[in-house]
């Protein structure tokens, strides 16, 4: 009996991923989510600007390519359009946290009834590793090259917190997939994620803390490691907002 | 008894599923490339592997099928 | 005979566009068109339809592009500044070839300029609004009851070309109310097109909507294909409307407001004995190439009309190959042009005679 294997809602397009980069994990996560929940024809996803711009090819669903930073706008039009398709974008942190910082607060207060998968990895992969809203203090990257100075380059966004100041998410969760255990727990998040949103409970955004190797500069496995020693501490995984567990 | 199938001109080697194997079952393969040019990954002792799957769950390029 | 309601050029966008099956729209306020946002506002939740008030002008564009994705008329509209804002996801539209209208109620700039009337988006409008190599449908209506046609128009066209449409009015426009005879309703279509990301169903392989191709030739046969699409509006599409241009020696050019303006100065041109005519351009991309091309075989000299320094002026020599002189009457910033200062140049025309 099959107990693991490639979930149907991915193509057969090979993943153009560096080798250890968790986006793979997280493609798989959110394709697994929408096999169990059986609905991969009512779903429409829209991929962003950064290194998932190619999203667009390894999803089995309908899928939409957006401009840099506005895939919660256009996810917006689409549920407006289509209010029983299931919708979700999937964005990095420059895309979601900077460029597209207004649509993200603004899509989030109005309680849009979609899902966001966030990844943040705290650097620009696709245009080779620049500093990132998410970029920790003292991060070394191709445009912080002494290390993000807070004086000049100012202090890391926390998404998940930032959003959590407004009345209207249903869920937002902080997880990671730097091991099998994180993994799962991602998964959790991620299905429920979506399952908030066949509910009609609103939006869901789930914040994965993720790993560049490349452009860290490091082996995938040190680069996993660094998101318990580095990534963490920044931004602690958790609930920040579930709507469910309040009275 | 577990079986583990790997699609390995996907695979590029890069050994995250090498650490999650509880077991230490995988390791990255001797002198060998897959046609991408990268060192794919061999299972060293098929009959100790139980099929908890901890290294597909790792495996970010879907490269491991598990049976049990 | 058809009934007439009286309306304000903005408000009979915002109904022609719900008559045509519109029931997505996108919007922000700016002066001068908030009020087809104000009739969106109150008009659309009791149709069932989406009104929503967006976060930007950029976001706005961007969910016209989402509801555009799904194969539905949606729109927006906004004054200048705010449709430079909006270039970005026009650009995206053309890219992944969707359909929408963008309404643009021109005001004078640059910069935050002022809100009174302008044509001053003449380039933007036509020389594609965006980054790329692309052209949008640009309208521009001279009634309000063009408005109101030109509406329903730019839908049918954006849906059957697959590419943006822009009615280009400017702030007269928008602001003047009219005896309008409203369009017949349409549904909306009840079926959604092919290419259009609505769910696969498990039916099909997955619909994408799409303008990145990181292939050079692919993306270079994209271009191609677009631009013979482009061929075709050009050859079919392209509309005008000409005004005692059966014996004119002088050709006034202009459209929306000041086309209006003319026509009186022509009227009392033509009392003073000046073989005067004009050809106004109601689609300013694709423009009106061929009349005024017979038009530079029969007549002495053109004049341009316009509330800009001579935008339209450069694509009327283009048309004419520069075969005659082409005079500008122009005023900007918010002022328009008298039919005294218009006539003042048709009569300073015809004693040059070309």
């Amino acid at each position: 009996m099959v107990v693991f294997e490639k979930p149907k809602a991915l193509t057969d397009k090979v993943f153009h991923y560096c080798p250890g980069c968790t986006h793979g994990i997280i493609h798989r996560l959110v394709a697994e989510v929408i096999d169990e929940l059986g609905i991969e024809g009512q779903t429409i996803g829209v991929a962003p600007v950064g290194c998932a711009v190619l999203a667009y090819d390894y999803f089995a669903c309908d899928m939409i390519e957006a401009a840099h930073g506005r895939a919660p706008a256009i996810a917006t039009g689409v549920k407006r359009s289509m209010p029983d398709k299931v919708v979700f974008t999937y964005q990095g942190d420059g895309d979601l946290a900077s460029i597209g910082m207004c649509e993200t607060v603004s899509t989030a207060a109005r309680g849009e009834n979609v899902t966001i998968i966030f990844v943040n990895n705290a650097i620009y992969g696709m245009t080779g590793g620049q500093m990132a809203p998410t970029s920790l203090i003292g991060q070394v990257t191709q445009t912080s090259p002494y290390g993000r100075d807070p004086k000049t380059q100012g202090y890391p966004i926390r998404v998940c917190e930032l959003l959590a100041t407004l009345d209207a998410p249903q869920y937002l969760e902080r997880v990671t997939v730097n091991n099998v255990k994180n993994v799962r727990n991602a998964k959790k998040a991620i299905k429920k994620a979506f399952q908030n949103q066949i509910e009609g409970k609103g939006f869901s955004l789930v914040e994965v803390v993720s790993a560049c190797p490349t452009n860290w500069g490091m082996t995938p496995q040190k680069a996993l490691e660094w998101i318990d020693e580095k990534m963490l501490p920044q931004y602690p995984l958790g609930c920040y907002r579930d709507k469910d567990q309040e009275v | 008894m577990a079986k583990l199938t790997f699609k390995e001109e996907l695979c590029k080697g890069c050994g995250l599923c090498v650490n999650a194997c509880p077991k230490g079952l995988l390791a990255l393969a001797q002198g060998r490339l897959n046609q991408k040019g990268h060192t794919p990954v061999e299972l060293t002792r098929p009959e100790e592997c139980v099929g908890c799957a901890s290294c597909a769950i790792m495996c970010p390029d879907c490269v491991i099928t598990v049976e049990r | 005979m058809q009934e007439k309601t009286l309306m304000k050029g903005n408000e009979a966008i915002a109904e022609a566009a719900i008559l045509a099956g519109c029931r997505h729209y996108f919007g922000y306020p700016i002066t001068p068109q908030t009020e087809v946002a104000a009739y969106m506002a109150k008009k659309m939740p009791k149709i069932g339809g989406t009104f929503l008030q967006a976060e930007s002008e950029i976001a706005a564009i961007n969910m016209v592009y989402g509801v555009a994705s799904t194969g539905k008329l949606a729109m927006t509209s906004s004054s200048s500044p705010g449709i430079a804002l909006k270039a970005e996801g026009i650009s995206y539209l053309a890219g992944a070839d969707l359909p929408a209208l963008i309404v643009n109620v021109q005001r004078g700039g640059p910069g935050l300029g002022g809100i009174q009337p302008s044509q001053s988006d003449y380039f933007l409008a036509t020389r594609g609004p965006g980054h790329g190599d692309f052209h949008v449908l640009v309208l521009a209506p001279a009634s309000v009851q063009e408005m109101a046609d030109l509406t329903g128009k730019a839908f049918e066209l954006a849906m059957k070309y697959r590419m943006p449409a822009m009615l280009l009015a400017d702030g007269t426009m928008g602001q003047m109310m009219e005896p309008v005879v409203l369009p017949e309703p349409k549904e909306p279509a009840a079926q959604s097109p092919a290419w259009a990301a609505v769910g696969t169903e498990c039916k099909r392989f997955h619909n994408v909507v799409n303008s990145l191709y990181l292939d050079p030739l692919t993306l270079e046969h994209t271009n191609f294909e677009r631009f013979e699409r482009y061929a075709a509006v050009e050859r079919d599409e392209t509309m005008w409307e000409e005004f005692l241009m059966e014996d004119a020696e002088i050709c006034v050019v202009s459209c929306g407001i000041t086309a209006r303006v003319s026509r009186n100065a022509i009227v009392e041109a033509r009392k003073r004995g000046i073989k005067v005519g004009m050809i106004r351009p109601i689609t300013l991309w694709p423009f009106p190439k061929k009349p005024l091309q017979a038009a530079a075989e029969k007549v002495k000299s053109f004049l341009c009309v316009e509330l800009n320094m001579g935008q339209m002026k450069e694509d009327v020599e283009l048309a004419i190959r520069c075969k005659k002189p082409v005079d500008l009457c122009c005023r900007v910033g918010g002022m328009i042009p008298s039919p005294d200062e218009v006539l003042a140049k048709i009569i300073k025309a015809n004693e040059q005679g070309g």
